[in-house]
């Protein structure tokens, strides 16, 4: 297999995007990806999309975004596996440059979110749950991490405040990313006091609704070097599956999908949870991003909650963990939520982060969660 | 010159508070109070309609332009519930205060901002030399789905405005319109409640029509905020109003006077329009005063306003906004003012 790197990235400001279309949004954010890699020409294209047809009445996407692109006639394919759909595309376009089937690969991911209301998108967000054990009996998204936080907090004493503390870290964060949903700062009191969603998850907990689209380019290790420009490679890929109904589980606070896809993608890159300098995971809920930190393997099992409030996860602290803001600040446009997780990574290790750089920071790490952990994706970066 | 010689108000008695609302739907209240800057609304009698409260509204104006209604050219009600689908209001409201037969009469219909619309014709026309007085009511008995968050601020209300050339309470300076093809909020025929596009209401919607509007209008009258007294915006909630004002560079002592909606709710129609009763109550001569409407689909008429020396003396010639909404009070539960609004039945 040959080495892979990311040569280009590109991403607009997400948000409530209404005088632009799906098809608009992606290709902003595509030809930036082109742009920053210096190529007019792809070989293939992967986009992450969960659920266009629901959202916008939209399939067949990817034939219909890479004619947008001007790259009629390229092999091209949509990629769903709810909101890990953006990681599991990344993952498709490294495979596909990896075993040497093509050169220059763009991986996009692309969700429009807002044109449905809140009842049709919590629909929509609830396909990725399952529909006859769980959707059809009543619950949606927030009712299920709902049941992780109140379980987590019973098993280890993870506390509402430290719960709290996530949301608070994420938008600090994202109070420094300029292409974040919501780029300012939120405290635990404001969390505490926010609307009741399902308890004990409430309004501020909860990762937003968003429209907004992630681009990036990969190339071979070789073709990379030829540019005069800082080199990230992709060191290691794993991903996993879980019963996507959160019931069946053996335990429901342990996620055994992001466990599995670390310890293949931490075993192909030969690095440990204490090599990464800075992660990007899946905080669809502030409980979740607890979960994956232990799931990685970043925290024991159950110390979560205490390493949020020792300061671990925090830009100054050891291990930063969402730099970007996460799903929680910069927003959550599902599919495009794991390629955008692949940016800030790549802009980190190219040490072009701005306010909110890692220090020094030369490997880092993406967890990508389809549902409530029915899917992992997990990327380890390096730079070159 | 022309401009507003009568003013009148109407403001049904019964009130509701946020918080019998939200019992009832199992809906967080201080977040809804928080969130919307709403205490109450007001709610409309069983014998109450549009046209009811048209006719009282005018009824005020009336006592305050001191004119024979036989000389009012034309009659126009903006609202979006008018009680038939077919059938005019205005012919109603014409025929009650004795403007019948010769007059142009129109019902007009633009979400909330149809009361201005009318104020906006019904100037034309005087202007135009064509009539001698004209007639303009905003009103409104609005309807907000149960359980859905425009019930909370979906209220009732109507202001009255005669235009004319001479005895001028408020000269208007200057009037501007701006409007897009922008769906926030519809009823489709047949359909009892409205639907809306949720926070699509906001910035494509809201601001940007009332931001558009403001400012054309200052432009074109060579004004800026600081030079205004006064300012009413559409008031769909509390927070709304300030922010654009905000927005626009206007202090919130300005938009204070005509801001009802933490005790009124959102009269639709009536809203601005109401504003502006309630801010001409407490003007002195020589003062400027912009009104600001919004109706979804989309548009904002504005008026730039120069109180003259008569306002002293047809203030208390007839009742004064802020006194219509704390007058004689009363709280509804949940269960008459569903039966007071239609939305429960006795069977037949």
């Amino acid at each position: 297999m040959r080495e892979v790197a990311v040569v280009g990235v590109g991403m607009n400001k997400w948000g409530e995007l209404w005088e632009k279309s799906l098809r608009q949004i992606f290709t902003e954010a595509a030809l930036l990806a082109l742009d920053d890699a210096g190529v007019d020409k792809i070989d293939s294209l992967y986009v992450g999309c969960m659920s266009s047809g629901l959202f916008v009445g939209q399939e067949h996407i990817s034939s219909l975004l890479a004619d947008y692109l001007g790259q009629a006639h390229v092999p091209a394919a949509r990629v769903e596996s709810a909101c890990a759909s953006g990681g599991l595309a990344l993952r498709l376009g490294w495979i596909e440059v990896a075993s040497g089937l093509s050169d220059i690969v763009l991986v996009g991911g692309v969700e429009k979110m807002t044109d449905v209301n809140g009842n049709e998108a919590t629909y929509a967000l609830g396909t990725a749950a399952d529909q006859e054990y769980e959707c059809f009996h009543g619950i949606t998204f927030p009712g299920l991490y709902a049941l992780i936080a109140r379980a987590h907090m019973e098993k280890y004493g993870t506390t509402r405040e430290q719960l709290a503390m996530v949301a608070v870290k994420n938008h600090a964060n994202g109070s420094l990313n300029p292409l974040a949903q919501y780029p300012f700062k939120v405290s635990v009191e404001a969390v505490l006091g926010s609307v009741m969603v399902a308890d004990p998850l409430r309004i501020l907990d909860c990762s937003p609704i968003t429209d907004g689209a992630a681009a990036l380019v990969l190339c071979p290790v070789e073709l990379a070097k030829k540019r005069k420009k800082p080199i990230v490679k992709i060191i290691g890929s794993g991903t996993a599956t879980d019963t996507i109904a959160l019931g069946s589980r053996r335990e429901i606070t342990w996620i055994e999908s992001t466990y599995q896809a670390a310890k293949r993608a931490y075993a192909m890159a030969g690095k440990k949870p204490e090599d990464i300098d800075v992660v990007e995971v899946h905080d669809c809920f502030t409980i979740a991003e607890i979960c994956v930190m232990e799931a990685l393997g970043l925290v024991e099992k159950g110390k979560g909650g205490r390493a949020v409030e020792d300061g671990l996860t925090s830009l100054q602290g050891k291990i930063p963990i969402n730099t970007s803001g996460g799903l929680k600040a910069k927003g959550h446009p599902v599919g495009a939520t794991g390629v955008a997780q692949a940016i800030e990574i790549v802009k980190q290790l190219r040490d072009d982060a701005g306010p909110r750089q890692v220090k020094g920071a030369r490997v880092g790490l993406t967890q990508n969660m389809g549902g409530s952990g029915g899917s992992s994706v997990v990327h380890i970066f390096e730079r070159g | 010159m022309e401009g507003i010689i009568g003013y009148g108000a109407c403001i049904p008695r019964n009130r509701i508070k946020v918080e019998e609302i939200a019992k009832v739907w199992g809906a967080d209240a201080p977040s809804y109070r928080k969130g919307l800057l709403v205490e109450e609304k007001s709610v409309p009698s069983p014998d109450q309609d549009t046209i009811t409260m048209s006719v009282e509204a005018t009824k005020n104006a009336l006592k305050r332009a001191g004119i024979n209604p036989k000389d009012i050219g034309a009659v126009y009600i903006g609202s979006e519930s008018h009680p038939y689908a077919v059938k005019p209001s205005g012919t109603v409201l014409a025929e009650a205060i004795g403007a019948t037969p010769e007059v142009h009469t129109s019902d007009f219909e633009f979400a909330c901002k149809a009361g201005t619309e009318g104020m906006f014709v019904a100037l034309g026309l005087v202007k135009a030399g064509l009539i001698k007085y004209g007639l303009a009511v905003g009103a409104d008995t609005s309807q907000g789905a149960p359980g859905d968050a425009l019930e909370y601020t979906a209220a009732a209300g109507a202001a009255a405005y005669i235009f004319g050339r001479e005895k001028i309470v408020a000269e208007v300076l200057e009037t501007y319109s701006y409007t897009t093809d922008t769906p926030d909020f519809w009823r489709r025929e047949y359909q009892y409640y409205p639907q809306h596009g949720g926070r699509f209401t906001g910035d494509p919607a809201y601001f940007r029509h009332i931001t558009g509007a403001a400012k054309g209008i200052m432009e074109k009258a060579g004004l800026k905020p600081s030079d205004l007294q006064y300012v009413i915006f559409h008031q769909p909630n509390g927070k709304f109003p300030f922010r654009v004002g905000e927005m626009l560079g206007f202090a919130k002592e300005q938009i204070e006077p005509g801001w009802l909606v933490n005790k009124l709710g959102n009269t639709y129609s009536g809203s601005s329009p109401l504003g502006l009763t309630a801010t001409l109550d407490i003007s002195k001569p020589g003062d400027l005063v912009l009104i600001v409407s919004y109706g979804s689909g989309a548009g904002s008429d504005a008026f730039i306003l120069k109180v003259t020396e008569r306002i002293n003396e047809v203030r208390d010639l007839a009742p004064k906004t802020r006194e219509l909404l704390g007058k004689k009070v009363k709280y509804l539960e949940y269960g008459t003012y569903a039966k007071f609004r239609h939305k429960i039945r006795k069977a037949e």
